[in-house]
């Protein structure tokens, strides 16, 4: 079994319209959606739920204030300030249980928190595992984790080949979260500054986790200088450069009708995608199990 | 004043909206622009700002004095986030998922802990002409953001118009840096993403109780369904900048919108008296 990640530092550079063109054209593979707060592959794969459950994870603490004596222990020490007139801000909370363990009169407990939901779904292109992190939940690191470990139970137990995750954007926890342990991370970027700043930085953190990587120039005719700055910097730092998808609307339309955007269109952008698929999988078949 | 510019999904134009916003402003106020985006900041690309301050971020850690511990376990025991494990005798530390509660320290029993700092990035502060600029910086490999995200808007100053850039998502790292805003802008493109993403922000700022309005990036000109849903949801929207090459080729070269194209330069101004009449007359038009 491989997995896949397609990460990009930047947001908005087409990880999830890669991700759902990839979903068409692969065979024997689930589908994962690693980007947990803000969720859009099942946009473009309309899922049906098979399999929904809750995410607990995390905890908060809460104040009784009948046995609450105000004697302000729990204020002074908590370093997240999280405790203001005896009073959990359960947004500020990062649930390290301090205030649980100091307080004189065992007025604080600390309830688990329901932080989302997970999902197996049933989509025209095979099983999907998604997720949504509830509203100003912490651990999305965690969740991804938790959909990641189920993509590898349904893969295991209907001998599936490949598990193809969308990931987040940024660096952090969900990245970090998503990456490690992955196969290969398909980084896409754009020509643009911020765009070769994040891609510097994502590219630093599949070596730090050990995970060989491959880039996507996406829209690269937008800048053909700043193209040509990726190409240089991929070369220096021994990347590949396997795909360059110049820019068109089709992407877009292809979005908003709800399908990937090969079974849209057979124009440069889908072909683009295909050479670019079917290069990842002679990658994968020439790597030993 | 403290405001945020945010957005569900990535690459849809916080930038943009955030280093044009703050040139526009800088010759009638005291501007501050604090990128909160520290995994992945870019305002600095545009705005070129001399840095002259750099200060480390760090965490406190655990450090055990193994002549003093009689490896009782309760560190282990009491820490949430299990950065901390007894093998036999001796205490194993797990510093990247300490969140530096300080517990241990504090609760073990012989006081055998003491706390060391533990360096996850940087926040580098200077001035871009009349802006003060101000951004943090996660290191590579780390995992944890709010705390330099924190210390970021620490910086932020209450006789300024502070404008914070956040990360994309809706998860803590944007919690982190849009909470106690006065106002949140919502920058969005006219796209199924687009909108399913808003909607989760929107929900963010309910949560939150911050008042918001909406800027639509790459618009189409035709009506759209953000505007259908921000007129449901009772959200203004404040700015509509249109699908355009020409400004998409200055973003692409690291060139300010309202510098590129200085006609936007009013807009932006026309924007941030919206933005005012809303905070101070408490006539969001939220209704929530």
């Amino acid at each position: 079994m491989k997995e896949i990640v397609i990460l990009s530092g930047k947001g908005g550079t087409g990880k999830t319209s890669i991700a759902g063109s990839f979903a068409a054209l692969a065979r024997n593979k689930v589908l994962v959606d690693c980007d947990v707060d803000a969720a859009d592959l099942n946009l473009l794969l309309q899922p049906e739920i098979e399999k929904e459950q809750e995410f607990w994870c995390g905890y908060t603490a809460q104040i009784d204030p009948e046995k609450c004596t105000q004697c302000s222990i729990c204020q002074n020490l908590c370093r997240f300030n999280a405790i203001k007139d005896f009073c959990v801000d359960s947004i500020s909370c990062e649930g390290c249980s301090f205030c649980h363990h100091v307080c004189p009169a065992n007025a604080i407990t600390m309830r688990e928190n329901l932080a989302g939901h997970w999902y197996v779904s049933r989509t025209r292109y095979g099983y999907l595992v998604h997720a949504c992190l509830d509203i100003a939940q912490e651990n999305s690191g965690k969740l991804v984790a938790a959909v990641r470990k189920e993509a590898r139970t349904i893969a295991t137990k209907n001998n599936l080949e490949m598990i193809i995750n969308d990931g987040p954007p940024g660096i952090g926890c969900p990245v970090i979260s998503s990456l490690s342990g992955s196969d290969l991370a398909l980084l896409v970027t754009e020509p643009t500054l911020s765009g070769i700043h994040d891609l510097e930085r994502v590219m630093e953190v599949c070596r730090h986790f050990d995970v060989p990587a491959l880039v996507c120039i996406n829209k690269f005719n937008l800048n053909l200088e700043n193209t040509r700055q990726i190409e240089r910097f991929c070369r220096e730092q021994g990347v590949e450069v396997a795909a360059r998808i110049p820019y068109d609307d089709v992407v877009t339309s292809a979005m908003i009708r709800g399908v990937p955007v090969v079974e849209f269109s057979r124009g440069q952008v889908s072909m683009e995608i295909e050479k670019l698929w079917n290069l990842i999988l002679e990658g994968f078949e020439s790597l030993p199990e | 004043m403290l405001i945020t510019v945010a957005s569900g999904k990535g690459g849809t134009g916080k930038t943009l909206i955030a280093t044009s916003l703050a040139i526009s402003l800088k010759n009638t106020y005291p501007v501050k622009l604090l990128d909160c985006d520290v995994e992945e900041p870019n305002d600095y690309i545009f705005l070129k700002p001399v840095i002259t301050g750099n200060d480390p971020v760090s965490i406190c850690v655990p450090v055990i004095n193994e002549q003093i511990c009689d490896f009782c376990g309760k560190c282990a025991a009491i820490c949430a986030y299990k950065a901390l494990a007894i093998w036999g005798k001796q205490v194993m530390i797990f510093p990247e998922l300490c969140h530096g509660c300080g517990a241990c320290s504090y609760l073990c029993p012989r006081k055998a802990i003491s706390e060391q700092p533990r360096i996850i990035g940087a926040v580098e502060s200077g001035y871009s002409g009349k802006i003060c600029f101000v951004q943090g910086r996660l290191i590579v490999g780390e995992a944890m953001s709010p705390p330099v995200i924190r210390k970021v808007k620490s910086h932020a100053d209450k006789n300024a118009i502070n404008i914070i850039d956040a990360p994309p998502g809706t998860a803590c790292p944007v919690i982190t840096a849009v909470k106690d805003s006065d106002f949140c802008l919502l920058v969005t493109e006219p796209t199924p993403f687009g909108l399913n993403d808003l909607t989760l922000a929107v929900n963010v700022l309910k949560r939150l109780e911050i008042p918001c309005g909406v800027v639509i990036n790459r618009n189409l000109g035709l009506r759209n369904e953000i505007e259908d849903y921000c007129q449901k949801a009772g959200i203004p929207v404040l700015l509509k900048i249109p699908l355009n090459a020409e400004i998409a080729r200055l973003y692409s070269r690291g060139i300010t919108l309202v510098e590129g194209m200085p006609e936007w330069q009013k807009v932006f101004i026309e924007l941030f008296q919206r933005i005012q009449g809303i905070v101070y007359e408490g006539n969001s038009n939220t209704e929530w």
